[in-house]
């Protein structure tokens, strides 16, 4: 007799694995040529400075938070920060993560000690739900907020929270670490259909915005 | 204006989808970051005013018309509603509560240019009939009598006869080939028409020759501010026909932002081709005439002061330096508020809200940032380049009682620069004539 779970965990470390990758990069794809095949008029307004150096400045100075602000929503800034650090470390620095990749695409990179990487899911996790307390106290995030915004939430804790699990042995091992894998595979097909998508588009919203004010002889 | 629909109104807007909003409304996760950056959220706590809620409309229309699972929503029945009274609820957003000061586009942490967005969704709501009344009657006053307050050349007449006579210097009007071309703001023609003295006095102390036209002296672009790209191009068009009629190198921009936005970005824009002229904003002339040695100071200010960055010229126009360049030359304690510069706090009267009567409460509540901001310093006098913010922080101050003077900053450069003769005002010799 397998033990329980096991098909779920090999389904998911196959078949499901494949299909999460592969709706995941046909969903970007899709996305991304939404968003470029849309391209910019032309700007005829003589510069007064140059929107490239504008657009890449600002891909990086809008890494540091406005000024004031974090004083202002020290949870929410401080948080994000730490959250969204911890997030990429995780996923792309723990050694069995490194492998899946390395099967997938053929690459790999040294990784960070597991040890590390525990305790950083541990704050990781924390720092996810002192976000969620925020939006559901602060009275501008409760207001923005609709149901995608708690949705992908959990779509975020759950790989988490069950990676930490399994690798902690908490629970029945096979099963949590099929809900691991599981978790982690829809989080990444939903990636282009949800507000996730920030995680790429972040970098041409900054670019375009910084470009703007750029051309103008202003920073953004 | 055309006859409008909620369907004109989506057309206008999806008109206003490029690669750039498709990237933004890609990337708000609602963090609600710039709720903090908008002095409508902070002076009134109501997390409405949060600009990410200022997307809404365009957001809706790329969604249901640009993605794949939007079109496959609408196909379905399931798409984002746009009807008169979603854009009813949102008209008070769009208009009454934005000056379209750039704030939050500074702030957004993805980098979403939440500004240009509201600009580009007021298209939608003029083509779709929600906008205020006030916007309405400046912009018809503009198209038909060629200013929003209506037809000015009788007081710009009278302006100009009055700096005559006040300076001596002549003004010549509708002259071919000269340098430069001055337009006004609406504004200054009626509220501070000291401004034309001011140019008489520096340009003939610098050497420069220049002219006003009186088939285009106004620079206000009503246009622009209330989201209509036929009334901003029809307004642009006016001034580029008489500066290129008049052949003239370049036409100065007035103290008034969005006139500078108006015709330096967006008009090129708005009429197809570059101008066959240059585009100079007045700070930027002067900061240039000092920089050459063509203008020089007898003296300076000397009670304190501090400078107001208005938002158009400043964050949005990249005029950063030229006024506190200018000021170091002509103020000996010029102290600055917090957050002068590129965060400086917008008047809340920019991007058509003083034009909106509807919006005079709302208008003056968030004039709070400022006077906090001012509260911190405690100035003499307040120095700033833009007549419609002169006009706005002196309106609120008079409210909220007190005293204290707002000053242009090309009548200030006027005062403490340095003359070759000492004019005699005309009126004077005219009398000392009659004595003789």
């Amino acid at each position: 007799m397998t033990e329980p779970g096991m098909d779920l965990l090999m389904w998911a470390r196959g078949t499901g694995f494949q299909i999460a990758i592969g709706v995941f990069l046909f969903g970007l794809v899709l996305r991304l040529i939404e968003i470029f095949a849309l391209r910019r008029k032309a700007d005829v307004a003589p510069p007064k400075g140059d929107a490239v150096s504008g657009g890449l400045r600002t891909i990086f100075t809008r890494f540091v938070p406005a000024p004031g602000f974090a004083a202002l929503l020290p949870a929410q800034i401080i948080g994000g920060v730490i959250f969204h650090f911890g997030l990429l470390f995780i996923v792309f620095f723990f050694v069995p993560h490194i492998a899946v990749i390395k099967d997938t695409f053929g690459v790999s990179w040294p990784g960070i000690s597991s040890a590390v990487i525990n305790a950083l899911t541990v704050l990781t996790v924390a720092i996810l739900v002192v976000l969620l307390v925020v939006r559901l106290k602060h009275p501008v995030r409760r207001y923005l907020s609709d149901f995608q915004d708690y949705f992908i939430w959990a779509l975020t804790v759950v790989p988490l929270v069950s990676g930490y699990m399994a690798f902690n042995a908490v629970g029945p091992y096979t099963i949590v670490l099929a809900i691991h894998v599981l978790s982690a595979e829809l989080l990444i097909a939903l990636i282009p259909f949800t507000r996730l998508t920030h995680a790429f588009t972040w970098v041409s919203s900054r670019y375009y915005n910084g470009a703007f004010a750029g051309r103008k002889g202003t920073m953004s | 204006m055309t006859a409008v629909s909620v369907e004109r109104g989506v057309e206008a807007l999806r008109q206003q989808v490029d690669a750039s909003v498709a990237s933004y409304m890609s990337s708000c996760i609602h963090c609600g970051l710039c709720a903090q950056a908008c002095l409508f959220y902070t002076e009134t706590g109501d997390p409405k005013y949060t600009p990410q809620r200022k997307l809404e409309p365009l957001y809706r229309v790329w969604k249901n018309d640009f993605t794949l699972l939007g079109r496959l929503a609408s196909m379905a029945g399931l798409g984002c509603k746009i009807t008169d009274e979603f854009l009813d609820e949102w008209e008070e957003l769009i208009y009454d509560s934005c000056t379209l000061c750039g704030r939050c586009t500074m702030a957004c942490p993805v980098g979403i240019d939440i500004t240009a967005v509201v600009r580009k969704t007021r298209e939608g709501m003029v083509a779709s009939g929600h906008v205020p009344e006030g916007l309405i009657g400046a912009a018809t006053r503009a198209v038909e009598g060629g200013g929003p307050m209506g037809d000015l050349l009788p007081a710009l007449k009278a302006v100009i006869r009055r700096s005559e006579a006040a300076t001596g210097i002549p003004v010549e009007v509708d002259k071919e080939g000269a340098e430069y071309m001055v337009i006004l703001s609406a504004q200054e023609t009626v509220g501070f028409p000291e401004i034309v003295e001011a140019y008489s006095k520096i340009f003939k102390q610098a050497g420069v020759t220049w002219t006003i036209s009186t088939k285009a002296f106004e620079g206000t672009n009503v246009g622009i501010q209330i989201g209509s790209r036929d009334i901003a191009r029809t307004l642009v068009q006016r001034v580029v026909d008489a500066a290129e009629e008049l052949k003239v190198k370049a036409v100065i921009a007035p103290e008034c932002g969005h006139a500078y936005t108006a015709l330096r970005w967006e008009g090129p824009n708005l009429i197809g081709r570059t101008y066959e002229f240059d585009v100079v904003h007045i700070t930027e002339l002067v900061d240039q005439l000092i920089k050459e040695g063509r203008i020089k100071f007898k003296g300076k200010h000397k009670s304190k002061i501090t400078y107001h960055d208005p938002c158009q010229t400043n964050r949005r126009g990249g005029m950063l330096n030229p006024p506190r360049a200018i000021l170091a030359e002509i103020s000996e304690n010029l102290v600055e508020m917090e957050d002068a510069g590129l965060w400086n706090w917008c008047c809340g009267g920019g991007g058509g809200v003083g034009a909106n009567e509807r919006a005079d409460e709302l208008k003056t509540k968030v004039f709070m940032r400022k006077k906090r901001q001012l509260d911190g310093v405690k100035p003499d006098e307040l120095v700033t380049s833009c007549a419609n913010c002169r006009n706005i922080i002196e309106e609120a101050l008079d409210h909220y009682e007190i005293d204290l003077p707002v000053l242009g900053l090309t009548e200030m450069v006027a005062e403490y620069m340095e003359t070759d003769e000492i004019e005699e005002p005309a009126a004077d010799k005219a009398v000392k004539g009659e004595d003789q």
